[in-house]
This record gives structure tokens, C-alpha cells and sequence, in this order.
């Protein structure tokens, strides 16, 4: 039976091709070249729009609401500044890999070119830094658009896409239809690895005495967690997580030794400075991981499974390269080498395992637990206690990041949730709102600091609206605590434009957006002013914890340095 | 070394500028470009002579490969291939230099496509050095303009890429 299609106006489309998509939340801001779209959101109810407060926050919380379901975040936000404002939030979401569609309003289609109002080249703009772009020309191509942008932002290694729609496009009409496959014979994402490299790294494996498993955001973004857990325990290897990898791994398992790179654990990072095979899975060999290229793992022969060809051999020659989503090479590798007699036994690798006991043994993460002053440290650890490990945590960028990286043990994938990549601040705010929408029967906590904070804290409004609520743990140390950090270590402690004078009081601005402010100034009040805010429902609890405001990061490898170059703390240096 | 890159890519607005941003954002060089639409008109060809050592040509082929637009990247460095690149050069022709001229470009075989009482516009193809010559063989001072196309590459024998 063949049923005659449906006309509808390119706005209609739009909405009907998200719901179609399966989308059930968007997070925009309305503006002239995208009315007749906010016209017919308003006739429907099938998706959620959330209204931010600046088209930044949409792109932040949209981006971890992806980084947290693994299902695309989608923006819609009017042309010029609203495409201009996204820039941030998409080169975040590109940096991280994450699956965002952004869809910009245009000026009519008879206008482009000629400096309207409110007109900006976004195609042109965010080029460089989306996975692909597309501008819409004419109303038949926009659901074969809007599912392709759909397509290329989720498969293969994802990435934000932007869809910019003219606005003339929204009032013409034309038969729906939502297609059901996309077939692009110039994209065609990898999945299978080749069967003879996977075999090549089942040899390598079984000759390692000295193994390092090293596993990054890929792991996650591939939905590779249990793989990876079989495969890691299957062997009895060491694994290292990166920054953007934590998660994948326990972070509570024996097999574990922490994070690596420049804020790394000792064990970590001396482990992958000593190992023979070294097992990159998913991971990009990113600059704050590897530090000086030349003194990388020195004696390891290098497997790297990656989904995306350009990210091997990048900054480091590999020896077995595969090409192919973790998951898939991983289950595959597993069932080849659950076949195999010769692996390395439990003795073979008992001095590799003493040898990295020895390095745990120095506890590079100790710190002073019994201070008055709030250690930064004690609070990630309390919270860590109160929530089981088992919260949503979103970070901004700095000390308190790398903090909660290393305080924070994310035993399952998708947890835990910041701007590695590019690095921005004022992600974390947004960025728990994004989360607290997709999942709201969940614990959410925005870990920050008193200089990030500020950049998005206009979300708060949005929170209010929705009734969104998280805790905020502002670890407050009056400075931005990582410029700071290496004004001290490299500027002979010139402290150049990084006191944060004029600071907010930041309870009563938390009152003034309608929720809940407290200030903590002792270590003895650290857990129950937490234990209250996990309590709330209803609002956000911002927590502006006054912290010590010297306490550095350690470990730290400086940049250009290599891995067993590292610096403890100012009283432990290593020889 | 020196790589003449074989594209075939979408012949959508844009995608030149998805090119040209990849060598700038990652500081390629590009000697020289040429694009035009093939026999199917939704397919462009583009010819890219870079230069840079085997690690950062095999990077470059990877991100060409990796842009959506992109169909096809071929090295042709990798096989046998010919390369060719269109000259228009206008001289300044007057007098005993008439005659030189003519037969310089006799020599070289390029064709004169339009004389005036002072000016020869000749039209000449070849690998680049061989454009090279000819232009160092001409007397200072007689070259008035010189338009270059960039050079066009294709495989030899059987080979096509499709």
C-alpha cells in the first residue's frame, strides 16, 4: 500500500526529523533566522527545547549530555552571534570527540553574501573545527541533511557537525520523508580491523615481560568498557588511563595504576617510561600525555588501535597499527588470544608487577590530610566517599580538574566529564546540566574553580527554569590556580594576572539565581556540607569550598619532559 | 620530497575550502592546486603537488582521506605517472627578437595563440622544469605575464582511478 507523503514547511521537517532521529532534547536560543523553527517547536511536544542563556552553554551541555548517553546532543541557535557564540562549545566537542549537531539559522538564501543582519559564513567559520558541515540549499534536501549530519556526527570517531539552515528554507515546503539509511560513498567509517595486524599484536603480546595497557576517550566513545576490562584481566597487564579515558577501566581494580601524563601517577607514568609492549588503545598519544616525544617509552614496541588512521603514527611511530573500532579489534584480540598457550604467565610478569608495587609505594598522591585549611584534595576525596564513586562528575579547566582526575575513581565509563581536548573553561557548569537533563534521577556534581566558574555561570538561570539540580564544588583558592602553578615553577613566582581579585560572594550570587549558596572555610565541615547538598532535589547547591590557596598538582611532568622525569611535591623530590 | 596527489572528491561548494583549510590549519604546504569537474559532473578531480618527508605526506593522504568530501586520494608518486602544466606566457616581441622568439618556441614546442606588432602570447605544456627552461632561455626583460595552471597528474597505463 503505498501512502501518499505528508507536505510540510522546512520547520516542520526540522521538528519531525529530530523526533524521527529519536531526539528527545535540544538546547537553543531563538533569534530571528530560526523563528518559523521556534514557531513549530512551539505546536508539539514531542521534543524538549531547553532555552540556555548564551548559545555557549547550549553547545556544553548538549556536547556532555552526548559525553553521558553516548546518544547525539543537538543545539539549534539563530544565525551570526548565535552560530559565533557555538564556536567554543563545537571545538570542544571536536577536540573530545563528541557527537553534536548544531544547527544555525541563516539569513534568507537571497541575502547570503550580502552582509545582512545577523549574517555570518558559519559553514566557513566552524570549519576547522567540525567533523563536516553542510548548508542547506534547498527545502528537499534538508531531512536527507539532517539525517546525514546525524550519521557522520555518530559514526566512525564522531565529532560535531553543523547544519546551516537559510531561513527561507524553514517557511518552504516540500514532501517529508526521513530516510532511513544514509549511503555517502565518499564517507565510510572503519569498523572491522584487519585480521592479519590483529594477529600481529596477539604475537607481540605474548612476547611482553614489561606490558602497559594505555587506553583513551576511544575506549569510551566505542562503548568498549567490557571489552576492555575482559581483555586487561585476561592478560593481568597494567593499565594506565588518560584523562579522557578514566572510566573505561575501574579505577578501583588492582590492574590499575591511575591516570597518565604530565599530572600522572608515578607508577603510571614510570611504568610506561620502562615497559617493553605498549598497548595504546584508543588513545591519541596527546602531548600532555607523552611529554617529550624523544624519550616516549624508550624500549616498547607499540601497538595502537585507533578508529580514526590519522591518529596513528601521528606524534609516535607505532610498530602494529590497527585500524578499526576498539570494540570490534578488542573482541576480536580477545577470542584470538583466549586460544593461546604461550602468554605471559603470572610469574613471568611477578617482577614486572614488584617493580611497579615498589613505584606505588612512594603514594605520589599523598597529601597533608589533616590540615585546617581545606586541602582541594580532601574535598574530591569526600566526595568521593559520600557518592560510592558513583556520580556524574563535570569539570571546568585547571587544578581542580587534574584534582579530581586523581582523586576521583570512576569505576564505570562516561562519568566522568571534561574539556581534555581543548581545554575550556567554563565547560563544567553547563556541562552538569547537559547530564542532569539526560539523566535526572542521577547524582550530577560540577567540580570547578573561583576563575572557571564565571565563564557559563549564567546556566544557573536555565537550571532555575527547569528545575535542574546538581552540586557545584567551587574549590576556591582565589587564583587561577594552574597559571599560578606555573607562574611559581617557570616565572620565578611573578604571579602575572592570576589573583582573582573582586571575586563574587559566591552565596549570595547562588541565592540571587534562585538557589542555594554555602560557604565552607574549615576541613571539619567538608563532609556535611556536602552530604546536604547531595540531599537537594530541586535546586542547584553551590558549595564555595575556600581552599588553601598555595596547594599545587602533583605529580608534574614539565612540558617537553620525559615520563620518569617527574617532580612529587616541593619536600620530595625523586633522584 | 616532492608528491603529486591524485583527488577525486565531491564537487560541492565548499569543499575546496575544506582542502585548502586542511594544509593551513596544519601547516602543509601546498605548491600547487588545480581542480575542475570530471566526466561525471558531481565528481571533481583535484591535483595537489605538496613536499614534506614520508611521514607527513602519509598524514596529509590520511586527512584528505578523512575529510567527508573526499572520494579517493592517490599518490602518484607511488607508480608511474605522467605530470603536465599549462603555460600562457605573453612577450615582448619586437624586431630580430621576433624571429628569436618563434624559434625558442619551436624548440620547446609551444604554440604563438596571439600576436600584436609588439607582443607574442604563446601557449605551451610539459613538466613544470620544462616550463622552468623555457622561461630561464628567454632574454631578460621580454617576459610581460605569466600564467601557470598548476600541475595536472595521471597514472600510467592500465591504472584508472574511478
Amino acid at each position: 500500500m503505498s501512502k501518499t507523503k505528508e507536505v510540510l514547511r522546512g520547520a516542520e521537517i526540522f521538528v519531525r526529523a529530530l523526533k524521527d532521529e529519536g531526539i528527545k532534547h535540544l538546547f537553543g536560543y531563538p533569534g530571528g533566522a530560526v523563528l518559523h523553527i521556534y514557531d513549530a517547536l512551539y505546536k508539539q511536544d514531542d521534543v524538549e527545547h531547553i532555552l540556555v542563556r548564551h548559545e555557549q552553554g547550549a553547545t556544553h551541555a548538549a556536547d556532555a549530555y552526548a559525553r553521558a548517553t553516548g546518544k547525539p546532543g543537538v543545539v539549534l541557535v539563530t544565525s551570526g552571534p548565535g552560530a559565533t557564540n557555538c564556536v567554543t562549545g563545537i571545538a570542544t566537542a571536536y577536540m573530545d570527540s563528541s557527537p553534536l549537531v548544531v544547527f544555525t539559522g541563516q539569513v534568507p538564501t537571497h541575502l547570503i553574501g550580502n552582509d545582512a543582519f545577523q549574517e555570518v559564513d558559519a559553514v566557513g567559520v566552524t570549519r576547522p573545527c567540525v567533523k563536516h558541515n553542510f548548508l542547506v540549499k534547498h527545502v528537499e534536501d534538508l531531512a536527507s541533511t539532517i539525517k546525514k549530519a546525524f550519521y557522520v556526527a555518530t559514526t566512525g570517531r564522531p565529532g560535531p557537525v553543523v547544519v546551516d539552515i537559510p531561513k527561507d528554507i524553514t517557511a518552504d515546503s516540500c514532501e517529508y520523508e526521513y530516510p532511513e539509511h544514509v549511503d555517502m560513498r565518499s564517507y565510510k567509517p572503519v569498523l572491522k580491523g584487519h585480521t592479519g595486524q590483529i594477529k600481529r599484536a596477539a604475537d607481540l603480546i605474548a612476547t611482553a615481560r614489561r606490558p602497559m595497557i594505555y587506553s583513551g576517550g576511544g575506549a569510551i566513545l566505542a562503548n568498549a568498557d567490557k571489552e576492555l576490562t575482559v581483555f586487561t584481566r585476561h592478560l593481568g597487564f597494567p593499565i594506565t588511563n588518560t584523562l579522557m579515558g578514566l572510566g573505561a577501566y575501574p579505577g578501583t581494580d588492582k590492574q590499575f595504576v591511575g591516570m597518565l601524563g604530565m599530572h600522572g601517577t608515578y607508577e603510571a607514568n614510570m611504568a610506561m617510561h620502562q615497559c617493553d609492549v605498549l598497548i595504546a588503545i584508543g588513545a591519541r598519544f596527546d602531548d600532555r600525555v607523552t611529554g617529550d616525544l624523544e624519550q616516549f617509552c624508550p624500549s616498547a614496541k607499540i601497538i595502537h588501535i585507533d578508529v580514526d588512521p590519522s591518529s596513528i603514527s601521528k606524534n609516535i611511530p607505532v610498530d602494529v597499527p590497527i585500524v578499526g573500532d576498539v570494540k570490534h579489534v578488542l573482541s576480536e584480540l580477545i577470542a584470538l588470544l583466549e586460544n593461546r598457550k604461550d602468554l605471559p604467565t603470572e610469574k613471568d610478569l611477578k617482577p614486572w608487577w614488584n617493580q611497579i608495587k615498589e613505584w606505588q609505594g612512594i603514594n605520589c598522591l599523598a597529601y597533608d590530610r589533616n590540615s585546617e585549611i581545606i586541602k582541594p584534595q580532601f574535598v574530591i576525596e569526600k566526595l568521593y566517599e559520600l557518592t560510592r564513586g558513583d556520580a556524574y562528575v563535570t569539570s571546568d579547566v585547571g587544578q581542580h580538574q587534574m584534582w579530581a582526575a586523581q582523586y576521583y575513581k570512576f569505576d564505570k565509563p562516561r562519568r566522568w566529564i571534561n574539556s581534555g581536548g581543548l581545554g575550556t573553561m567554563g565547560f563544567g557548569l553547563p556541562a552538569a546540566m547537559g547530564v542532569k537533563k539526560a539523566f535526572p534521577d542521577e547524582t550530577v556534581v560540577c567540580i570547578t574553580g573561583d576563575a572557571s566558574i564565571v565563564m557559563c555561570l549564567q546556566e544557573l538561570s536555565t537550571c532555575l527554569q527547569y528545575g535542574i539540580s546538581f552540586t557545584v564544588i567551587n574549590l576556591n583558592n582565589r587564583y587561577m590556580g594552574m597559571v599560578r602553578q606555573w607562574q611559581e615553577f617557570f616565572y620565578e613566582s611573578r604571579y602575572s594576572h592570576s589573583y582573582m581579585e573582586a571575586l563574587p560572594d559566591f552565596v549570595k550570587l547562588a541565592e540571587s539565581y534562585g538557589h542555594i549558596g554555602l560557604r565552607i572555610e574549615k576541613s571539619a565541615d567538608v563532609e556535611s556540607a556536602l552530604k546536604e547538598a547531595l540531599q537537594e532535589k530541586e535546586k542547584v547547591v553551590f558549595i564555595d569550598f575556600i581552599t588553601d590557596k598555595t596547594e599545587n598538582v602533583y605529580p608534574m611532568i614539565a612540558a617537553g619532559k620525559g615520563h620518569h622525569e617527574m617532580h612529587l611535591s616541593p619536600n620530595r623530590e625523586l633522584a | 620530497m616532492r608528491h603529486i596527489l591524485s583527488l577525486l572528491m565531491e564537487n560541492e561548494t565548499g569543499a575546496l575550502s575544506r582542502v585548502a583549510g586542511l594544509f593551513s590549519a596544519r601547516a602543509y604546504n601546498i605548491e600547487s592546486l588545480t581542480v575542475a569537474p570530471t566526466e561525471d559532473p558531481t565528481v571533481s578531480r583535484m591535483t595537489l603537488v605538496t613536499s614534506g618527508s614520508d611521514e607527513v605526506i602519509e598524514q596529509i593522504t590520511k586527512h584528505l582521506n578523512k575529510l567527508v568530501d573526499v572520494i579517493k586520494v592517490i599518490d602518484l608518486n607511488e607508480s608511474r605517472h605522467i605530470e603536465r602544466e599549462l603555460m600562457l606566457i605573453k612577450l615582448q616581441a619586437r624586431g630580430e627578437n621576433r624571429e628569436e622568439i618563434k624559434r625558442l618556441v619551436d624548440i620547446f614546442r609551444g604554440r604563438i595563440i596571439d600576436v600584436t606588432e609588439n607582443t607574442y602570447t604563446i601557449e605551451m605544456t610539459g613538466a613544470g622544469d620544462k616550463l622552468d627552461a623555457f622561461i630561464s632561455a628567454l632574454e631578460d626583460g621580454v617576459i610581460l605575464e605569466v600564467v601557470r595552471s598548476g600541475v595536472s597528474g595521471i597514472a600510467r597505463g592500465d591504472k584508472a582511478i574511478q
